[in-house]
């Protein structure tokens, strides 16, 4: 009778949960193309899509539509079943690492106590390095089955660069363990709301991690994989109709987790900052939509940073690429994690 | 016939295993028209550079020859498309050699204004796409929006915005709209309030700093050597301004300098067009308030016939020197007619200076020679 014994409503909560995260993770990205687009033409003197819909707010759709009825094109010398594979892999690890982020307060629904958190896992980093790093095979694969120099080129050149950044990403957050002792998502966050946000303990930790994000997400500077001037659109130059659109959704969505990790690790996630919520004397409810708004706003904030990033400046070259990575971000990450054991050791005294 | 087996086994021959052959073009963003680029790499490292031409040779020449000293001048715009008006105004110069005609002092200033202005027009495109070799988009745009007004005033006197034909043997073909001085005046107005963006978004980047200084060394015996002419050569300290070391028309008693740098890599180079903006304005506000009054034409026979001989006259364009040598069998068309292009030049010393350099820096390099495709194949 071990069915009877399952809590169901467990289960149907968290698929409803995960549905709703995933189907966020879409419409977010689907938007972000959108907001990219728009915030482009800002900077640039013009003013964007506005044919479709008002303000052009259904260009997002027709893109999408329009992947969906290009050409499928598989190349004959590829390899068939990795040329698939590649931007599958992709979406797939794109999407998975928001099981572990703690969208915002627990609900009260039902006579349940409903978390907004897929899975609060102890590990809940490590997690998401875990599958952050199996995104790297999406290029490598993709720029491989290809069969194309450019490809290849490109997927070497993305394969190295997400290995390398993320070793300074992980070292960038080691300071952050430290403070919290903990690798649960929720610990985290319920540290900052306790004691301020992270970024104010640890502003170099931040900047080595969004400059890591940016690298991961394979956003302009390091868009090493893409690099249209050199190496034609990269690892998936060879990519047509909705597997190219895989790529660059899974892109989005990217951008989209890594803005809500960064707000999670160093941001407090939901939390209001010099505001006590809990005194507003609100439903629980009522402070868990809040709190999501909250969460969503300062995540929005940091896409658009990725955006206004993308729009600006130029891109390094490869081998400037590694020497910031190793050379200066892996040292940096290092010392900052020194200081703040030294500074820790120090307090605790 | 070798069978593949037999090619690899040969490795004392260099250039056989290990080597990565990548062709960049024709068609392909970084090259900006149909190059063609077969570039040997060592990982990302540059070993050879060979760049195939003709794959838009127009046979622009022998067109010529069928064509009277009328009629050529308007196939030369299509050469080098961003220097139309210059190139033009080569192609009258040379006639006029050969005609022995006096032109009208309001004709002269008139072809001095239109190619400064051309000049301007070229260096912001080439400054956009320059920029977007390296990644980054937005100048373009931002070099497009004063590139547009510029344009706007070519439309208005010359009715075209790219292959004006408007400097006719004899002076120009119509007189200035009259607008134009307002409309330049604006103009000089919005660059100025502008450039400072120039300098923000682009030459103070660092990241932009880091792949221009160094890169793409030319050495001042090197660029004499290849040929090279224009902002490529005085990038590399070379003194190459024909308008200073030729004059034509009254460049000579104008106040300009020519710009001249030493490092003599891609960062000189940059800075080399940047300056040579400044000096095409310096050059514009001189003459904007003194266009003098007359004829805007020489009165020439409808019917144009060079004497038996040949002719040859430079001018500076945007990329370099054009030379054009005609040689009249005193007949109504050419007997024979050369260009010297100066895109072709300085594209020969492309694998000169890519040679061990990153696959990055070779787009970047591109960039800086400022290459115009119709005008290395003619």
């Amino acid at each position: 009778m071990y069915l009877l014994a399952l809590d169901w409503w467990l289960i149907l909560e968290k698929c409803l949960l995960v549905a709703v995260v995933v189907a966020l993770s879409f419409f977010i990205a689907m938007y972000t193309t959108y907001a990219e687009r728009k915030v482009a033409a800002w900077l640039q003197d013009r003013r964007g899509p506005n044919r479709a819909g008002p303000f052009g707010i259904f260009q997002p759709l027709a893109d999408g539509g329009k992947l969906f009825f290009k050409e499928e094109i598989i190349p004959l010398a590829s390899s068939r079943f990795l040329f698939i594979l590649g931007p599958s892999m992709a979406m797939l690890t794109a999407l998975l690492t928001s099981a572990v982020i703690p969208w915002s307060t627990p609900m009260h629904l039902f006579g349940r106590n409903i978390s907004m958190q897929i899975a609060d896992i102890n590990i809940g980093i490590l997690y998401v390095f875990g599958v952050v790093s199996l995104g790297v095979y999406g290029i490598l694969v993709g720029g491989w089955a290809s069969n194309n120099k450019f490809s290849l080129l490109a997927a070497i050149r993305g394969a190295s660069q997400m290995i390398s950044y993320e070793l300074a990403m992980g070292l960038a957050l080691i300071a952050v363990l430290m403070m919290t002792g903990s690798l649960q998502m929720s610990v985290i966050v319920q540290n900052q709301v306790q004691h301020g946000w992270h970024i104010i303990y640890q502003p170099l930790g931040f900047v080595i991690f969004f400059v890591c994000a940016l690298a991961e997400c394979n956003r302009t500077p390091f868009d090493m994989a893409e690099c249209e001037n050199e190496l034609n659109f990269g690892y998936h130059q060879e990519y047509s109709s909705m597997k190219l659109g895989f790529y660059l959704f899974a892109e989005y969505i990217n951008m989209f987790i890594s803005s809500a990790v960064m707000v999670t690790l160093f941001f407090g996630a939901y939390d209001i900052p010099f505001v006590n919520e809990a005194s507003w004397g609100l439903n629980a409810n009522w402070l868990a939509i809040i709190g999501f708004i909250v969460f969503l706003a300062k995540t929005f904030f940091f896409l658009f940073v990725f955006i206004w990033i993308r729009w600006t400046i130029p891109r390094f070259r490869y081998d400037q690429l590694m020497n910031l990575g190793w050379k200066k971000l892996i040292p940096l990450a290092l010392a900052n994690m020194i200081v703040t054991a030294v500074v820790m050791l120090l307090l605790k005294k | 016939m070798y069978r593949q087996t037999e090619i690899i086994k040969d490795a004392s021959q260099p250039g056989i295993e290990g080597d990565m052959v990548i062709n960049v073009g024709p068609q392909h963003p970084a090259t900006h028209g149909v190059l063609h680029l077969v570039i040997t790499l060592n990982g990302e490292t540059i070993k050879k550079v060979e760049p195939h031409l003709g794959y838009i040779h127009r046979s622009i020449e022998k067109m010529c020859e069928s064509l009277s000293y009328r009629q050529f001048i308007y196939v030369t715009s299509r050469m080098d498309y961003l220097s139309a008006h210059i190139n033009n105004h080569a192609c009258a110069l040379c006639v006029e050699k050969g005609l022995q005609v006096e032109i009208p002092p309001r004709a002269q200033v008139i072809r001095i204004l239109m190619d400064e202005l051309t000049r301007i027009a070229s260096h912001e495109l080439w400054w956009g796409a320059m920029a977007m070799d390296l990644g980054a988009f937005t100048p373009f745009f931002h070099a497009f929006r004063e590139r547009e007004t510029i344009n706007d005033i070519m439309e208005d006197t010359c009715g075209a915005r790219l292959t004006m034909n408007y400097i006719v043997p004899g002076g120009v073909m119509a007189d200035l709209h009259p607008d134009f001085q307002k409309k330049t005046k604006e103009f000089i107005q919005l660059y100025k309030r502008k450039i400072h963006e120039y300098d923000e978004l682009v030459t103070g980047n660092i990241i932009f700093q880091n792949r221009m200084k160094g890169i793409g060394y030319l050495s001042p015996e090197d660029a004499v050597s290849y040929g090279c002419t224009g902002p490529t050569a005085r990038g590399s300290g070379v003194s190459s301004d024909i308008r200073k070391l030729y004059p034509y028309e009254i460049y000579d008693k104008l106040e300009f300098d020519e710009v001249l740098e030493s490092a003599g890599d891609s960062f000189a180079r940059y800075m080399i067009r940047i300056g040579e903006m400044q000096q095409s304005i310096r050059i514009i506000e001189q003459l904007i308030d003194n266009i003098p009054e007359g004829d805007f034409q020489a009165k020439t026979k409808a019917v144009l016939k060079l004497p038996k001989g040949e002719y040859y006259s430079r001018v500076e364009t945007a990329r370099g020197e054009l030379g054009v040598y005609i040689v009249s069998e005193n007949g109504t068309t050419p007997y024979r007619i050369k260009f010297r292009s100066p895109g072709f030049s300085n594209l020969s010393v492309l694998d000169h200076i890519a040679r061990g350099s990153k696959l990055g820096d070779l787009v970047a390099m591109m960039g800086t020679l400022d290459l115009v495709i119709p005008d290395i194949d003619r």
